[in-house]
């Protein structure tokens, strides 16, 4: 494996690599030195054309974990406002040697331009709508610390599943490892041909959190919706917001996630978000984990089929 | 090497452990994975069955410290697995332990790898086959067997708590 660009790219085999890779990272994290020699030497560059606090931060921590020397380029203070393209920008920057590029970019695809533009290691921190690899690893991981599994689990995902590229990857990944998954949300923002991935699709969140295992919550995505999908932010929130009263229709130790940035009072309740069943900052706990275990393995050498 | 075999060593090499070191509080076994790991809980058990003291032991992976990590361009990474050392290494004498000592650079790697833990009094090394051939200045203050070797040869340990069953062999290659 040369990138990790998708999950639809992985095997359920390497999922579990990963995941398991990052089971022994976990424990670098609760050293005194918190840190080891692996990634000496290598180069890494964080490439971010969309705001990110979580993201970036994970990636830089477990890049620094590992010993790589990393740098940040976050496009408001660079050359793409002067009209640089990215595969400019991209270009410039493999000139420089870097060994991988870590890149969040608005476009759907865009990491898929630079993997074959560049001859360094890319790995995709989502692109557009289409697919945010590391975010949907973390969850795996989180459920099958908490849950010991996720074959076999009712996993609900409720909120904005157009816009979601979160979304997109759990569900490839969650259903590639055997888990129940029931999509929820309202009928203008639900994409189609979802069934055809093996998802239950609803519109009634009472009726899809019934029984559940997991409730993942998406966030609205405004910035990303250019017309009215939902009359008003309050009518989401009495529809679609997760509140104690629908945790309680759910298993009694069903856990709550949500990948971040929340709003609090559109999708999730305050009290929800910060209840007994909310692992929500330990999924960004398990960030840095996994991604050092996507970086750990993406550096050694390529297959020879590559 | 058979299973009895091994069995005495292992209960001679307690017996060393304790001759050497007055005062087993300062002890704390560390073995290297995968065969280091069963290997130290048998010294700790051989050491509680000689003086009722327990010896607090831990596993150590040195996978991420390894000096060939980068250096292959093809085939995927090894395997990394997890390191438990459930006491503090701060001044306590520690003994490391391995089933083959043969270029000395897993050792080396565990001691970069130990010293990110803390700052022990002291560190031991305790090995089941010395096989010869040292690529670097390091050297067992135990020895199971020495067993001279080719470099065309390899040492295999098999450990009960690994493979089934006890025993130590010289592959040809």
């Amino acid at each position: 494996m040369k990138d990790l660009l998708a999950i639809s790219d992985l095997s359920g085999e390497e999922i579990k690599l990963i995941l398991d890779t990052a089971e022994a990272m976990q424990e670098i994290g609760e050293r005194p030195i918190k840190k080891v020699p692996t990634l000496r030497g290598k180069t890494v560059v964080n490439l971010f054309y969309e705001p990110s606090t979580r993201t970036r931060t994970s990636f830089e921590i477990a890049e620094k974990r590992l010993s790589a020397d990393t740098l940040n380029i976050a496009v408001a203070a660079s050359s793409v406002l002067k009209g640089e393209t990215l595969a400019d920008t991209a270009m410039n920057i493999e000139a420089m040697a870097p060994d991988m590029i870590v890149l969040r970019h608005p476009s759907s695809g865009a990491c898929h331009l630079l993997a074959r533009l560049c001859r360094s290691r890319i790995i995709n921190a989502g692109d557009g709508m289409h697919e945010h690899p590391t975010q949907a690893l973390l969850d795996a991981f989180t459920i099958r610390e908490r849950k010991g599994r996720i074959e076999g689990l009712k996993i609900t995902i409720v909120g904005d599943l157009l816009h979601s590229r979160v979304l997109r990857s759990n569900i490839e990944l969650l259903t590639k490892l055997g888990a129940e998954v029931c999509a929820c949300g309202p009928r203008t923002l639900i994409p189609t041909g979802l069934e055809r991935h093996g998802v239950t699709v609803s519109t009634s969140v009472d009726e899809a959190v019934a029984g559940a295992d997991v409730i993942m919550m998406l966030r609205i995505q405004q910035e990303r919706m250019q017309g009215a999908f939902f009359p008003s932010v309050r009518e989401y929130f009495q529809t679609f917001g997760m509140t104690t009263a629908r945790v309680a229709r759910a298993k009694a130790d069903v856990i709550i996630m949500h990948p971040g940035p929340m709003n609090r009072g559109v999708e999730i309740a305050s009290d929800v978000a910060d209840g007994p069943y909310s692992v929500i900052l330990e999924q960004v706990a398990n960030g840095v984990a996994v991604r050092m275990a996507v970086l750990y393995l993406l550096a050694g050498g390529a297959e020879a089929s590559d | 090497m058979d299973a009895d075999r091994i069995g005495r060593t292992l209960t001679r090499i307690a017996h060393e452990i304790l001759e050497r070191n007055r005062g087993v509080a300062e002890l704390g076994l560390v073995g290297i994975r995968t065969r280091g790991v069963p290997i130290a809980r048998r010294l700790a058990r051989a050491i509680a069955e000689i003086n009722k003291h327990e010896v607090p032991t831990g596993a150590l992976d040195i996978t991420l410290y390894r000096d060939d990590l980068m250096r292959h361009a093809v085939g995927p990474q090894p395997v990394v697995r997890s390191t438990e050392i459930p006491f503090s290494i701060d001044d306590k004498k520690i003994l490391l332990v391995d089933d083959v000592l043969y270029t000395g650079r897993t050792i080396r790697a565990a001691l970069d790898a130990l010293i990110d833990f803390g700052r022990p009094k002291s560190i031991q090394l305790v090995v089941l086959v010395d096989r010869g051939h040292r690529e670097l200045p390091i050297k067992p203050d135990y020895v199971g067997k020495n067993l001279p070797t080719a470099l065309s040869q390899s040492v295999q340990v098999h450990l009960q708590e690994v493979d089934g069953r006890d025993e130590v062999e010289i592959l040809e290659s």
